[in-house]
């Protein structure tokens, strides 16, 4: 059912665990549908210098987690913007279809965790 | 490690050994009046005769058909079709497999009227919601025996009285307990019950309906006269015979293997319970099948469970809709009372007698490691 790839980050996940004082956090999913993803991203100079996640979710919530970590660390933050749900299923050789939405929840995350720091900054800028 | 064996189970030796001629030189069709037909006939008339004695029926009152699910399809409709001028009402449970469920909604499409009676939090049907369900019209009822997620055993012998009480035909799908538990149809006060054979060590693509003499019910497949009308095609005379001997195989060894699986399975529970910290039971602790052991861990999602295990070579099932096609939660364990984080977080494991304490106490080591691990980088831990 999953590629090569999607196994390789399920069984060894990237840049898992958190950041103790991140410069964004964003969560998605709802665990009652079973994906929950937490993204910390520690940010210097407007680029992504440290990403960690925190997934509860199925082997391909927790391989896109993985990927996106991968595909944006050392990224400027707009370049992270960028990055959509197809750019992290294209990396990981595809996912099945139904785990398209369920699943690949991780550019949200980075997403939301981009959006959180933007917002911080403009409070401490 | 197979560890997923309400899934299906691996063929017996000596049931294997007893089908192979029926695959190789004794190839006739049992219909036939020649010599070889007449071998395959012989064959199945002595499968028959294993396949009820495990029942306690007599061999007339067994009908081979393609498996649980054909036998489901024909028990229920069966009897929908022929009692329709009786009566449109059909009592079943919520926590039946998909072959109930599913035959059930096609009937409710088609004129008839079903009440799917809730479970407990424990998994155990309360018997006074079934006596309410019945009404004057009720031509059915359809509780399984054992549930095939949570393996928990269903008052059968009590819902058999009551149908018998009010004249109501009564099928358990026994699928999951027919050679893991003692089932008689006289004692259970069963009309209708549903058999397989892959669940008991035997071939796939097989297993019996039991019909209780004299019940009338309308075929629905049509074609020849095989299986007395009620399910016509080809015997297939190799899988019938690999039943029956699967059949007497379990009848044989039956005590044995529910002392020895019933052990393994309480080390299994205690194990779990004992070393992984907020793990759960689900299903009555006590009232299930001596192979199924069925749990939730906080903060896990079972399809991760299931491939992380599945790396150490362990084969496990799971509640989360996640490893399913589908991506709701299961609908038992719902019934039950989880809420869907702890369907998602669903593992069971069933045993079968081939499974060792090595393998048990193997198996806990690693759910051990492995929870740990998906805990480590768990957004709800």
């Amino acid at each position: 059912m999953y590629s090569e790839k999607v196994m390789e980050h399920f069984s060894n996940p990237k840049n898992a665990g958190e950041i103790k004082n991140p410069s964004g956090v964003g969560t998605v999913g709802n665990p009652s549908c079973g994906d929950l993803m937490t993204i910390y991203i520690y940010v210097e100079d407007e680029i992504i210098k440290d990403i960690k996640f925190k997934t509860f979710g199925c082997g391909a919530a927790i391989a896109t987690s993985s990927m996106i970590t991968e595909l944006s660390k050392g990224k400027p933050i707009n370049e992270a913007l960028k990055i959509t749900k197809s750019d992290v299923a294209d990396a990981l050789d595809g996912l099945p279809p139904v785990k398209m939405h369920c699943s690949n929840l991780a550019a949200d995350a980075l997403h939301a965790a981009i959006a959180d720091y933007l917002e911080k900054q403009k409070i401490n800028p | 490690m197979y560890l997923d064996n309400s899934a299906t189970s691996k063929i017996d030796s000596e049931v294997l050994n007893e089908m192979m001629p029926y695959l190789t030189e004794n190839f006739g069709n049992s219909s036939t009046p020649y010599s070889l037909g007449k071998i395959s006939k012989k064959a199945v008339d002595e499968a028959r005769i294993k396949v009820a004695s495990l029942i306690g029926a007599n061999p007339k009152e067994i009908y081979f058909t393609s498996g649980g699910t054909e036998s489901d399809n024909i028990a229920i409709k069966g009897v929908a079709y022929s009692l329709k001028n009786k009566g449109n009402h059909i009592i079943t449970s919520i926590i039946e497999h998909p072959a109930v469920l599913e035959t059930c909604k096609y009937l409710e499409k088609n004129g008839f009227s079903i009440t799917y009676v809730p479970v407990q939090n424990d998994g155990i049907i309360n018997i006074s919601e079934v006596k309410r369900a019945i009404t004057p019209s009720t031509i059915l009822i359809t509780i399984m025996h054992a549930n095939s997620e949570i393996g928990t055993i269903q008052p059968i012998e009590e819902i058999g009285k009551i149908a018998k009480e009010n004249g109501i035909y009564f099928h358990t799908d026994a699928v999951q307990s027919v050679g893991k538990i003692p089932v008689d149809v006289d004692s259970l006060n069963v009309d209708l019950l549903s058999m397989s054979s892959h669940k008991i060590h035997g071939p796939k693509g097989i297993g019996a309906l039991y019909i209780r003499k004299g019940l009338k019910i309308s075929p629905i497949i049509h074609g020849g006269g095989q299986e007395q009308n009620i399910r016509p095609g080809t015997e297939n005379v190799p899988g019938i015979v690999g039943f029956g001997k699967a059949c007497e195989i379990a009848k044989r060894d039956l005590e044995k293997n529910m002392v020895q699986m019933t052990f393994l399975r309480d080390e299994l529970i205690k194990g779990v319970l004992q070393n992984i910290k907020e793990s759960y039971l689900n299903g009555h602790p006590e009232k299930r099948l001596p192979n199924n052991a069925h749990f939730r861990f906080t903060g896990i999602e079972g399809e991760s469970l299931l491939l992380r295990l599945n790396l150490k070579g362990i084969a496990v099932s799971t509640g989360s809709a996640c490893s399913s096609k589908s991506l709701e939660p299961s609908k038992v364990l719902k019934s039950i009372g989880l809420e869907n984080v702890d369907s998602h977080g669903s593992l069971r494991l069933s045993l079968s007698k081939d499974t060792t304490l090595k393998e048990v106490q193997q198996v806990i080591l690693e759910l051990v490691e492995v929870v740990e691990k998906l805990r480590n980088i768990s957004a709800l831990w």
